[in-house]
């Protein structure tokens, strides 16, 4: 599906310069935009390190597996196929609750770090598991606790009321998170995407009780 | 009632990194771990997954750099608004909600214009604010986990995260329509 995402984007905007008359516009943007994603790909590297480092001490000290094991009622039913005292399960709940909080710049190298336990379960290392899917969802659609970035944006235009906003930001955010998560669980079972499950071997077929 | 839950928050968020990255690292110790030599062990990795990323943010953020320089969202919010209005939601906010899953930055521009113009406790104000928290950047989220470990068959993940935003996006409408409209 992206196939089609990326392409619609390129030749879309394309089409549009052509009309609108300002190619040139698209053709800068293509390589600032590059330069930014370096940019930014680069300025990972130092909060990355650091904590990938700390993780690699909660791994060590057992706390990864504690965590999983605590959350184990919830996430053996998210994610049927990780086993549920898997690293994986402790690492994307501290992504997941570094995403609650706010704690963008933890929750980055958090989130990472589950997406490789993650891929240690991966028959198919090129192609998202459900589970991967699922979890990625869980992060686009993450749930915002307190929308800090836009109450400074209304406290900075003189609003009266800049924290009205937290309310109807974790309503609108809960439900994302809510719909994000049976969307990606239903579309899983769908034929179409049931086929490239890298977890689904014709073995798997017969123990299934559904 | 609110500055009591705001202040509580923010202790929170002060406190939870320096909580974790003190608190792990003892906990290790006291569990017998070399905290320092497996720090650096882990940390080794940081470098590695920065640079893997790359190539998958370069061909998200250009794509969609290029979608927003071409003036290809105007197009697409008036065909979408006349459908749009029929739920109650603003021609004006529009290119917010269509920007949200493509670039954080991008509607961060667009929702702090809409506020400036139409003043902050309007309900186009209120309703802008509360899109840009509804979800996160569906596309460099994709971009940047799916990066790290080298997954290019992304399956159904756009479409989840797609259908996510759509709902955070709706559901926004609705809250403010209901508590500021």
């Amino acid at each position: 599906m992206l196939n089609y995402v990326w392409l619609g984007l390129i030749v879309i905007a394309l089409i549009v310069a052509a009309v609108n008359g300002n190619m040139a516009d698209v053709g800068k943007e293509a390589v600032n935009m590059s330069k930014t994603a370096v940019d930014i790909s680069i300025g990972l590297i130092g909060i990355m390190a650091l904590w990938l480092g700390v993780m690699r001490i909660a791994e060590e000290a057992g706390l990864i597996k504690l965590l999983a094991r605590i959350i184990r009622p919830i996430t053996s039913r998210l994610f049927p196929d990780v086993p549920s005292e898997h690293p994986a399960m402790g690492a994307m709940i501290m992504n997941i609750a570094a995403n609650w909080l706010g704690l963008g710049n933890a929750a980055t190298p958090l989130g990472i770090k589950a997406m490789e336990e993650l891929q240690t379960l991966n028959p198919q290392k090129d192609t998202a598991t459900n589970a991967m899917v699922l979890f990625l969802t869980l992060n686009t659609a993450s749930i915002t606790l307190i929308p800090a970035t836009m109450i400074g944006v209304r406290v900075a235009t003189g609003s009266q009321d800049p924290f009205g906003i937290i309310f109807t930001t974790i309503f609108a955010s809960a439900t994302a998170t809510v719909v994000g998560v049976i969307t990606a669980i239903l579309l899983g079972k769908l034929p179409m995407f049931k086929n490239s499950d890298p977890m689904y071997a014709p073995s798997q077929q017969s123990t299934e009780t559904e | 009632m609110g500055e009591l839950f705001k202040n509580l928050m923010q202790a929170v968020s002060d406190w939870a990194i320096p909580l974790m990255l003190v608190g792990i690292p003892v906990y290790g110790f006291a569990r017998g771990v070399k905290v320092y030599e497996t720090f650096i062990e882990g940390a080794k990795e940081g470098f590695e997954i920065a640079v893997k990323i790359i190539p998958y943010l370069v061909a998200i953020l250009a794509a969609i750099g290029m979608f927003r320089a071409s003036g290809a969202m105007d197009i697409f919010v008036h065909l979408v608004s006349p459908i749009t209005n029929l739920i109650g939601m603003p021609a004006e906010v529009l290119p917010a909600a269509f920007m949200r899953p493509l670039s954080g930055s991008g509607t961060l521009g667009i929702v702090t214009e809409l506020i400036k113009t139409h003043g902050p406790d309007s309900f186009i104000g209120y309703l802008a604010s509360t899109i840009y928290g509804s979800t996160e950047t569906t596309f460099y989220v994709l971009a940047v986990y799916f990066g790290a470990v080298n997954i290019k068959k992304t399956r159904h993940a756009v479409a989840a995260g797609l259908v996510a935003d759509a709902a955070g996006i709706f559901a926004a409408v609705f809250i403010c329509r209901l508590l500021f409209g």
